[in-house]
């Protein structure tokens, strides 16, 4: 039982896989608190799926060592993204920002989600009024149908 | 028959929709598969002055390469290292240049220990004017480089006109920087 619990609390406080090395974190915790936040919104530009924070690639390591360097110097978090997004472009950040480029990005999933549930309810109405409309005849198709009957029989 | 079509035409959108989707994307996979390299990231740089940076030359092999070097005439600034195979690949491009004193090239010693980066040029030669050491790639991040070989053509007055990533083939230099720098050197 023991051995059960202290495997899994193994597993589940361990930072498995850091890339983060020892020799990279800054002794103040707020600040190394600041530079994982802000290398985890930073794409690793080798790997490109991955944040620098995540990634092994050796610029993925100096781009962290960088980061860590601006904060210590005194930069805002966001002095620092602006800092890597002036070389690399806004491709350096995985949650892309909002300007007119991106607004389909951003809000194009709500306008389908609109469309959507427009369409929906339409087609659920629609049996309805098919209904009423099958029920009401005008006195002249009512006349047409009787005829029609009339001629069958 | 006029109401039923008139019910259908909602129909048609997600038909558009999807045909418009595949459509965007078939031609995307279409100029990937042409050579369009979706690894290659369209530099921010371009017409901007050369980042401020000065890299300390590789011990015995003076000068250093900063900034302020790259004024006064156009120059290509090529960041590579003795570990990178495709730089391997374009050191007979870079070596023809520079004897055919075509353009300045000077070097950034990309992530690299100086005696590897000394032996190799000494084992294969050395294109370059000045090279600056860049082991913690200071030069590299602050001129958005993702990879070695890439080629920085920078004009007279030290603005960024042109980056090339991978290795300068002869068929580079002939159909796209030798007219660039033609154009820029007027």
């Amino acid at each position: 039982m023991n051995r059960l619990i202290i495997a899994t609390a193994a597993i589940l406080l361990s930072t498995a896989a850091l890339a983060v090395l020892p020799g990279e974190r800054l002794t103040d915790p707020t600040m190394e608190a600041r530079a994982r936040e802000v290398s985890q919104a930073l794409r690793c530009v080798v790997c490109q799926n991955e944040t620098i924070d995540d990634s092994d690639a050796e610029l993925a390591k100096d781009m962290r060592v960088l980061v860590r360097e601006r904060i210590s110097a005194g930069d805002s978090n966001e002095q620092v993204v602006s800092y890597m997004v002036q070389r690399y472009g806004d491709f350096v950040l995985l949650k892309p920002r909002m300007t007119a480029n991106t607004m389909a990005l951003w809000f194009g999933p709500f306008a389908l989600l609109i469309v959507g549930a427009f369409v929906v309810a339409r087609r659920l109405r629609r049996p309805a009024t098919q209904v009423a409309e099958a029920v009401t005849l005008s006195d002249a198709e009512a006349r047409e149908v009787q005829a029609m009957k009339d001629r069958a029989s | 028959m006029t109401t039923t079509s008139a019910k259908r035409w909602p129909f048609v959108i997600p038909v558009a929709v999807i045909a418009a989707l595949i459509g965007a994307f078939g031609k995307r996979l279409l100029d990937v598969n042409r050579g369009d390299d979706p690894h290659l990231i369209p530099s921010v740089l371009l017409n901007t002055p050369m980042p401020e940076f000065d890299l300390a030359p590789l011990p015995g092999r003076e000068p250093g390469l900063a900034t302020r070097d790259l004024k006064g005439s156009v120059s290509l600034v090529n960041v590579w290292g003795s570990w990178c195979v495709a730089c391997l690949a374009e050191h007979p491009t870079l070596m023809a240049l520079q004897r055919e004193n075509a353009i300045p090239i000077q070097g950034i010693a990309w992530r690299d220990s100086p005696s590897a980066s000394l032996a190799w040029l000494a084992q294969r030669g050395d294109p370059y004017a000045r090279i600056g050491q860049d082991p913690k790639s200071v030069a590299a991040i602050s001129l958005g480089v993702t990879g070695a070989p890439e080629t920085f053509v920078v004009d007279a007055t030290g603005v960024i006109r042109y980056k090339h990533i991978g290795p300068i083939t002869p068929e580079v230099w002939q159909t796209t920087l030798a007219p660039l720098i033609a154009q820029l050197k007027k």
